[in-house]
């Protein structure tokens, strides 16, 4: 499996930690969905600083490694300092690096995140950029210094899947190296399951789980299906064909008559 | 033989544990610093909803079941409640939260927009289709602790304002300020707002739906509208946040934009205590007795929790939400 600036993650998932009905629920989720990387926002979920903290405990209390998000930020300087807070926050150089550029589609903005990935990579951080399938944005990211991919699979919250499978496949043929992790837009377990067979090297996902009416139950799901897939990939799937291929012989009987 | 128990905290959780002995025949004082009923407390600037149906969408079944009995209590200690009934809306783009909710909870009918409009004629040309929840009720809430404060002390017991005497064995109703007892209990920052707008007439609350941003109206009567509510993860009470504010009062604006016109009477805010599960508890911890963790339930729930606190006070009972800590 890929490995994460240098980190090796038990599995390929990454569970956000906000909209579950209540934080013993969203614990358990995690505990059946056996994620490897809690992502928090910092500006939506809950208040920074001491007013936040019992929260921050409850995220801390997961086990699992936390992925802060600039979730929330519409402008580069909103996420550097966002990103900053967060590094304190949790004692992490890990930032995935979130910066809209429309309010209604939760759409990132291309430029401004290449120009806060730029400040963040010079300041130390170890950025995971959530960007879009564009090929001349990742090659832009991967330049500023990003060790790793984040291309969205649909918009946030959408839960459509993967909405361009061309696109999604071009991106990681173009660059096999970098680890990659589908982020946003996944509603069902199917939808991961793909993800992986077409190579990527994680998903992230929250409203599909936290949404779900017994989040537990659906955090589980995916956690099958991200096996199910990476397995998959791994056994080496058979090319699609154009015809059907009997597997039984066809000696003695009349075929492409 | 009459036992006397101490209460600290005259929120709606003190407030109805108090009635509730006192309607069993015991003896208590009731202490809060603050006196009577006030914006110190949480449960000033509650919404007010008896809507167990609608709750169920996100909190569990215990929740639904103790919340139907809330507008009896309420009403048979004095309190006006409105019968109206809960009316649940989304606009066009997020007609799938509305399915998504009728899936979710239960006792509820589907409103096409001559019904809704029978119902709620503002609103009948703006929305086509409802979620219509008749066996839900609404109150308000500063009428309520100050109908429950004033009955008890015809009955002899007044707020008192010093600190309770010291004692090891008391019911403890203090919400968020038992943090420095209850360790694992934590605020979930509300803001709300009050408005004044007298040219929309809504007779119920008004859940309008939204995959971000759900919101409320209460209506308390005269053309005043409670809206509210965000839920942060913050003990902070002190302060609204503009994001809120906005959020909030554009959702009201979707809603209808005669509330573009309305007056902002109050920005309210405070943390409701909560535990982990988002369930209020009974928790017996060395002789104290605690209520606490009614999140965004208190008038819905703190009817049955003070049930159950007088059934263990009394009788010993380990209720359902009964918990034991260890100090």
């Amino acid at each position: 499996m890929a490995r994460f600036y240098g980190t090796d993650l038990p599995t390929a998932l990454m569970l956000g930690t906000s909209l579950y009905p209540s934080p013993a629920v969203m614990a358990e989720a995690f505990r059946r969905s056996g994620a490897s990387v809690a992502t928090v926002s910092i500006r939506r979920e809950a208040a920074s600083g001491t007013a936040g903290e019992d929260f921050w405990s409850l995220i801390r209390q997961l086990g699992v490694r936390v992925l802060p998000n600039t979730a929330g930020c519409h402008s580069a300087r909103e996420a550097i300092t966002t990103a900053q807070m967060a590094r304190e926050l949790f004692e992490t150089d890990w930032i995935k690096l979130e910066v809209i550029g429309h309010t209604d589609t939760l759409q990132p903005d291309p430029f401004a995140l290449v120009e806060a990935a730029k400040v963040l990579v010079a300041d130390g951080f170890k950025v995971f950029p959530y960007t879009t399938e564009d090929l001349i944005v990742a090659e832009k990211l991967l330049d500023a210094g990003c060790e790793v991919l984040m291309p969205w699979g649909a918009p946030i919250g959408s839960g459509l899947g993967l909405t361009n499978i061309h696109g999604l496949k071009t991106l990681r043929a173009q660059f096999p190296e970098v680890p990659m992790v589908i982020d946003a837009g996944l509603g069902l377990p199917s939808h991961a399951a793909m993800a992986m067979e077409m190579g990527f090297d994680a998903v992230l996902l929250n409203t599909a789980v936290a949404k779900a009416g017994d989040p537990a139950a659906m955090a589980e799901a995916f956690a099958k299906a991200l096996q199910a897939g990476k397995l998959a990939r791994a056994a080496d799937p058979m090319e699609p064909r154009n015809m059907a291929s009997p597997s039984t012989p066809l000696i003695g009987k009349a075929f492409l008559s | 033989m009459s036992r006397e128990f101490t209460i600290i905290g005259a929120g709606v959780a003190g407030l109805c544990v108090a009635t509730e002995l006192v309607s069993r025949g015991a003896k208590v004082a009731l202490h809060d610093t603050q006196g009577l009923p006030g914006p110190a407390s949480c449960s000033w600037w509650a919404g007010g909803m008896l809507a167990p149906f609608c709750e169920g969408e996100a909190a569990p079944e215990a929740v639904v079941r103790l919340g139907r009995a809330a507008a009896g209590w309420w009403q048979g200690h004095g309190v006006p409640v409105t019968h109206n009934g809960t009316l649940v809306i989304a606009l066009g783009r997020d007609r799938q939260e509305l399915d998504r909710f009728a899936r979710r909870t239960k006792d509820h009918s589907r409103l096409d927009a001559p019904a809704i409009a029978a119902l709620e004629p503002d609103l009948g040309e703006r929305f086509s289709t409802a979620l219509f929840y008749a066996g839900e009720a609404h109150l308000a809430p500063r009428e309520a602790l100050s109908v429950l404060a004033a009955r008890l002390a015809q009955n002899g017991v007044a707020i008192n304002t010093d600190a309770a005497p010291p004692s090891a064995s008391h019911i403890d109703c203090r919400g968020l300020a038992a943090r420095d007892s209850l360790r694992d209990l934590r605020g979930v920052k509300g803001e709300m707002l009050i408005l004044r707008c007298p040219q929309i007439d809504l007779k119920r609350p008004v859940r309008l739906l939204h995959p971000r941003i759900p919101i409320y109206l209460v209506p308390r009567g005269d053309g005043v509208y409670m809206l509210g509510a965000t839920q942060i993860e913050s003990n902070d009470r002190n302060r609204a946040t503009v994001r809120s504010v906005l959020e909030l009062l554009s959702a009201a604006y979707a809603l209808h934009p005669a509330f573009g016109e309305a007056e902002i009477l109050e920005v309210g805010v405070d943390a409701r205590p909560a535990f982990p599960d988002n369930v209020p508890r009974v928790i017996r911890q060395g002789g104290v007795v605690h209520a606490n963790g009614l999140f965004r339930h208190g008038f819905l729930l703190a009817p049955a929790l003070a049930g159950m606190v007088a059934d263990h006070v009394l009788n010993g009972a380990r209720p359902e939400l009964f918990h034991e800590y260890h100090p």
